[in-house]
């Protein structure tokens, strides 16, 4: 219910006209501890803009920032663009899947983290890079990874 | 403007400033390949075949979306061209189920044609084609994935025409795919059924529910009454099937051979369309006598019902109660034909022959019925009937003109021009100016109501009265009216509105292609038949006056109310189909 208030009110702040479309979309992904636009969100944004549910579907799936399955509470995002690719992002994809014990593409059990493949954000000089909701950590090896990972258990709890 | 000249292929040309490199070419005779390319759409430019070499420039141009420069020389058919063309069809090729012996288009299908014209020997790439399951979640429409070739132009008309918005692009990149929202099926989504995307779709992709099996099946079955009706769009279409010019009027041929393959009675939905017309027109003159709710939306059409239903429902009122043609005329044979000929309704099997996919859905609708008996038991389309005539192995072409069977295969000219746009409108005003004036109408032409333009309106005298009406075709277009009603601007008594562009010879069943140039000429098929017509006018039909005094008594009686009319359904809330 909560989430229905606080879509309709951001659909309200930002401008109930389709060419919001993709603001609201952003600011309603950030209302959901799972990090993702439900279908009920979803289904209220097509309404409030006048943008067909398909066309609304279409957007929200097309960038990768946006999701329309659930995610962890913290995002993974390992750059696969050529710099990180050459600095072996596959070894650090490889540790953090080890360490969480998950595929790309996938959600822990907790819904603490889910892991994915992302294009470049800009990390390049800090190669191999990762993006974990709005923070960048670079430079990175298998054993910052297992540490990072369990810095963020820490801090979830 | 100052003519721009360029050279192509060593042919000096002058063209106006922004004429892209394909319009130029044509002009030229220069005929480049395109796919996704569609002369009623707007440019996409995302399939490549059409690219060519510009003098100068590095890499090939796509020829759909580049315009002309001054003193531009270009290339349309070199080898290096050739080459990259099969390359980029092969691409293409890659990525579509090539099963083409089972294909609904096969020998009608534009990348089969382009392999060949492009003399494309062998797919040399990897196959990449997702096994997606097939959409067939309802009664009109299917859709197979792995056909499509993602041209974008179904996305196009369902968006952009019919402002229905089913599907749209989903994912980005090599995962891009044409679905509805989450992927889920066309029944769970307030998609219309219009099948517009199918008549644009180039290659297999989407296609019609095929029922043609279940027709053959109840015509070998010893124990079933077989009748079939046809509706007025099909016998101006169906020729170009079969390589006749298109506007073939061909009605006595499709009699001819219903009765080959062995219907008991080849019947006419033009009969209901004249009965629809008496029913529809006393209905108007009732809301306007008793102040019921004006305008009043035509309800023929079961794509611009399901419209309504989904976006619209606060609009229901405005909907004539009549049901289709299509249905009113089941509800007839089940009832009035049975008792006339001594049979019982379980013994008959109703098959429509119809322009429409959405027809399929709307026999299907659970107010459809007396007792247990669906009013039409089989819809197929012409696309269909033109299957079933190949089946049979019967030349069409070869085959003499017979007349329909009576009495439900008389009708007026009034009736056939139902499968144009105005169609229903211009038969309306021609009975209604009668019935209320008693006088001769003498131009019964109502030109102004005619042609395949978007939106049409007139005010026509009718006694003391003057009647405003207006015509649309195409759902974006209705939806103008609709917003104009519900401002409470729209000052018309009487609206018609057929879903598909051009009205029903446009149909989402109708043979492939159906631009606008072919539309217009089937158009002018439909108003040849009226005139070919000895009667043009409803009222005037024989056969529904004997049909009122036998059976129905009167014009919106306790008959006509329990059989020929119908309700509608609030679909805002629930996009589900409930099936059986």
């Amino acid at each position: 219910m909560d989430l229905e208030n606080n879509t309709m009110e951001a659909i309200e702040k930002i401008g109930n006209t389709p060419d919001k479309l993709i603001e609201v979309l952003i600011q309603c992904q950030s209302l959901n501890q799972q990090n993702y636009i439900t279908e009920e969100q979803l289904n209220l944004i097509s309404k409030g803009l006048n943008i067909p549910l398909s066309k609304a579907y279409g957007v929200a799936s097309f960038y990768s920032m946006l999701s329309t399955s659930k995610k962890g509470k913290y995002v993974i995002q390992v750059c696969n663009s050529g710099p990180c690719y050459v600095n072996n992002s596959k070894t650090i994809a490889k540790a953090f899947q080890d360490a969480l014990g998950i595929s790309l593409g996938e959600v822990t059990a907790d819904g603490l983290f889910s892991l994915e493949y992302t294009s470049c954000f800009g990390g390049c000089q800090i190669a191999p890079a990762v993006k974990i909701n709005d923070m960048v950590y670079g430079n990175l090896t298998e054993e910052k990874v297992w540490q990072l990972v369990d810095s963020l258990r820490k801090e979830a709890v | 403007m100052d003519k721009i000249s360029i050279i192509i292929d060593g042919k000096k040309v002058s063209v106006p400033p922004d004429t892209t490199i394909l319009e130029a070419a044509r002009k030229t005779q220069i005929n480049i390949p395109t796919l996704c390319y569609h002369p009623d759409q707007n440019v996409k430019g995302n399939c490549r075949v059409c690219i060519v070499e510009i003098a100068g420039a590095n890499g090939f141009a796509a020829a759909c979306c580049t315009t002309v420069k001054e003193g531009m020389e270009i290339k349309t058919n070199t080898i290096r061209i050739r080459e990259a063309r099969q390359m980029v069809l092969n691409l293409i090729l890659a990525n579509h189920n090539s099963q083409c012996l089972s294909c609904k288009r096969n020998g009608n299908c534009e990348l089969q044609t382009l392999s060949q014209e492009l003399n494309i020997e062998e797919e040399f790439l990897d196959k990449v084609v997702d096994l997606l399951p097939i959409d067939q979640s309802n009664f009109s429409i299917v859709r197979d994935q792995t056909k499509c070739i993602k041209c974008g132009r179904c996305i196009e008309v369902c968006n952009d025409v019919q402002g229905v918005g089913a599907i749209y692009n989903v994912n980005r990149s090599c995962d891009m795919k044409i679905a509805p929202a989450y992927e889920k099926g066309l029944s769970e989504v307030p998609c219309v059924y219009c099948g517009q995307c199918i008549n644009v779709c180039p290659v297999g992709a989407i296609y019609e529910k095929e029922d043609t099996k279940e027709v053959w099946r109840a015509l070998e079955d010893p124990n079933k009454h077989v009748v079939v009706q046809i509706a007025p769009a099909v016998r101006v279409v169906l020729g170009e099937e079969f390589g006749m010019e298109t506007g073939s009027i061909v009605t006595g041929k499709i009699v001819s051979f219903l009765k080959r393959i062995g219907f008991d009675k080849v019947f006419d939905t033009n009969f209901t369309a004249d009965l629809t017309i008496i029913e529809e027109g006393n209905e108007l003159l009732h809301r306007i006598k008793s102040g019921g709710k004006l305008p009043m939306l035509t309800s023929c059409s079961p794509g611009w019902i399901r419209y309504i239903e989904f976006f619209y429902p606060e609009l229901l009122q405005h909907l004539s109660t009549c049901k289709s043609p299509q249905q009113m005329f089941g509800a007839l044979v089940k009832s009035y034909y049975a008792e006339k000929m001594g049979l019982k309704p379980e013994d008959i099997v109703v098959v429509s022959i119809m322009p429409c996919t959405a027809k399929k859905t709307e026999a299907k609708r659970e107010e459809m019925h007396l007792n247990d008996y669906y009013d039409v038991d089989i819809v197929i389309t012409t696309r269909e009937l033109a299957k079933m005539v190949r089946e049979s192995r019967i030349q069409l072409r070869e085959l003499e003109e017979e007349d329909f069977d009576v009495p439900l295969g008389l009708s007026t000219g009034a009736a056939a021009v139902f499968g144009a746009t105005g169609g229903v409108m211009e038969a309306a005003l021609r009975t209604v100016y009668e019935v209320v004036t008693g006088d001769e109408l003498d131009k019964i032409d109502f030109k102004n109501l005619r042609g395949i333009a978007g939106f049409k309106e007139a005010t026509i005298p009718v006694g003391d009265l003057d009647v405003n009406v207006a015509v649309a075709n195409g759902l974006k277009n209705a939806k103008i009216l609709l917003d104009l009603i519900k401002e409470g601007k729209a000052n018309y008594h009487f609206i018609e509105i057929m879903c598909c562009p051009g009205g029903c010879i446009g149909g989402g069943g109708q043979p492939i292609p159906a631009t606008n140039s072919i539309k217009e000429k089937r158009i002018e098929a439909i108003y040849q038949v009226d005139l070919q017509s000895e009667l043009r006018k409803s009222h005037q039909n024989p056969a529904i006056k004997e049909l009122y005094e036998e059976f129905l008594i009167e014009p919106l009686g306790e008959k006509s109310h329990k059989l020929l009319h119908t309700h509608y359904i609030d679909r805002s809330k629930n996009n589900k189909d409930k099936r059986d």
